[in-house]
């Protein structure tokens, strides 16, 4: 269990976090925006709220049809 | 229009956002009111009447919980069910008695924690005055809540998931460990109990809560509501979604390091108060991202500010969302903290975040939900533009306030005079206060009044539905 110790020195566990969390947040940015098909996937998703006004669309024509 | 509510009804669980919202409306008047007496209790002190119960150690946490858990809570229970049912086109899961059981739960405990910091009975944290009992019970609540939240994500018919309920998520999820683990004490009697740490541990567990309620309560879950509600209102999509991404984790990430700024100068070690800076520095990246995000939303419909009294809200509270998002890391820096720090600057500050961002952009959700979820128009389009400038008059007046006063209490406490004596008592500090106290409870007043109009305004809103439902019954076929 010697080796546990390595982590409870903070000359050793900042520069570990700062590689972990560097990489992680580079990793995010890179599959953000680092293939155009992907971005354009993603972008997709923006018109997600409006989704639901074919629905209001819907239910008015039902309306419609039923008066 | 009988039809289409009861089609969106059967599809959606509406009952209990309908519930939620008309009590968002009720705790942000009652909590306002309680807000503009402490406020002018504190400028003219005679309005304590000698009267435990009404003094400002008790009134204030009234004040708090009814506007963050009671008119906030609410606000966020009500979007976050109507958000999380339409973009995943699925009905809440768990049932109605599930929805139902979070919102009576979630009134119980508003009004529980009144009374008891009315009657003296309080846990001595701030946010967290509620004793073990009421906590127990906010802890079940909570859960349900997410399990419904979670459940209903999980059953959606969308293969995405919007970046809104991401938003709800990480509220729901951190909340749940703050509230648990700031919580832990041991019980002595039915209203009394011990924390389980102490001295300067129990000082990090208080702040480590206090900012992320802030973080999380009131920015992350409130964000949720502007990536769905600033898109609607505005008829376009948001300007990019992958950045409400970037926005998204790095919110999530850096804000849980940041709550020891609260404590700088203290007997913390030295070396969180700096980490806490420097998180609350990097804080700012993300946070004007996710701004610059939202208001560019409106980029080739700016006319919409003209014409759009719900937008403007919506707008506003986004740039005062920039605004105190530069503020906090500044104020975190240890120099401008020791400054700044016990005095009414950090006051003005909470309230720049509290009414500009979290109560504007509420006030504009609810505008634009509130028609659509009793299936009606606005009974008066004017009048929410009548709100938006007595509430933000109201706001200009409490923040120009407390900088001028806190920025001269910091000033008057560390003068010396020519002997290195201290150069003003603190009652000298305390009597220059006054025109601004003053100023501050009539800022307040405004923001109520607004408040006030909106509560006039949806009522007639909801009555003018309900007349036609009712209309429309008794016309036979």
């Amino acid at each position: 269990m010697e080796w546990f110790m390595w982590f409870t020195r903070f000359e050793n566990t900042k520069p570990l976090a700062l590689l972990i969390f560097f990489t992680v947040f580079c990793g995010i940015l890179v599959y953000l925006f680092g293939s155009k098909k992907r971005g354009k996937r993603l972008e997709s998703y923006k018109n997600m709220p409006f989704l639901d006004d074919d629905q209001d669309n819907k239910n008015r024509n039902n309306k419609d049809v039923q008066s | 229009m009988a039809t289409s509510s009861i089609a969106f009804s059967e599809q959606y669980n509406y009952d209990v956002i309908r519930k939620f919202t008309i009590m968002a409306m009720v705790w942000a008047a009652v909590g306002m009111l309680v807000g503009v007496y402490i406020a002018s209790e504190l400028a003219f002190p005679i309005l304590n009447f000698d009267i435990p119960y009404i003094t400002f150690g008790r009134l204030r946490p009234v004040h708090t919980g009814a506007v963050i858990f009671g008119f906030g809570g609410s606000a966020l229970f009500a979007t976050s069910y109507y958000i999380v049912q339409r973009t995943c086109q699925a009905r809440l899961f768990g049932g109605v008695k599930a929805a139902n059981f979070t919102f009576w739960g979630w009134q119980s405990i508003i009004v529980l924690a009144a009374l008891g910091d009315v009657l003296g009975y309080s846990q001595g944290w701030e946010y967290a005055e509620m004793e073990w009992p009421i906590d127990l019970l906010i802890a079940v609540v909570w859960v349900v809540y997410g399990v419904i939240f979670i459940g209903t994500i999980m059953k959606r018919k969308e293969p995405h998931i919007y970046v809104a309920n991401w938003f709800y998520m990480a509220f729901i999820l951190a909340t749940a460990l703050l509230h648990i683990f700031h919580n832990l004490v041991i019980p002595v009697s039915l209203t009394k109990s011990y924390p389980l740490f102490a001295g300067v541990q129990d000082a990090m567990m208080q702040w480590w809560y206090g900012h992320n309620a802030v973080g999380f309560f009131l920015t992350a879950a409130f964000l949720g509501m502007m990536y769905y509600f600033v898109p609607k209102q505005a008829g376009r999509p948001v300007y990019s979604y992958r950045l409400s991404v970037v926005h998204f984790w790095a919110i999530s990430f850096l804000y849980m390091w940041a709550g020891t700024h609260h404590l700088h100068w203290t007997a913390i070690p030295d070396w969180t108060s700096t980490l806490a800076a420097t998180f609350s520095i990097m804080l700012l990246l993300p946070s004007w991202g996710g701004m610059i995000n939202g208001i560019m939303t409106l980029s080739g419909a700016w006319d919409k500010l003209r014409t759009d009294p719900i937008m403007r809200f919506l707008i506003v509270a986004l740039s005062f969302y920039g605004m105190s998002t530069f503020e906090g890391p500044m104020m975190s820096l240890k120099d401008v903290n020791a400054l700044s720090h016990y005095t009414d600057w950090t006051v003005g500050h909470v309230h720049s975040g509290a009414l500009g961002w979290v109560a504007m952009i509420s006030f504009g959700s609810l505008y634009h939900m509130i028609p659509r979820l009793w299936n009606t128009t606005v009974y008066n389009e004017k009048l929410i533009n009548v709100h938006f400038w007595l509430a933000t008059i109201g706001i200009l007046l409490y923040i120009v306030s407390m900088w001028i006063s806190g920025i001269m209490q910091g000033l008057m406490w560390r003068a010396f005079d020519d002997f290195g004596n201290l150069q003003y008592s603190f009652a000298e500090s305390v009597a220059a206060m006054h025109p601004y106290y003053a100023m501050r409870a009539l800022g307040g007043a405004f923001f109520l009044t607004g408040m006030l109009v909106m509560c006039y305004n949806m009522t007639k809103t909801i009555r003018k539905s309900t007349a036609v439902a009712i209309g429309s019954a008794a016309v036979p076929a």
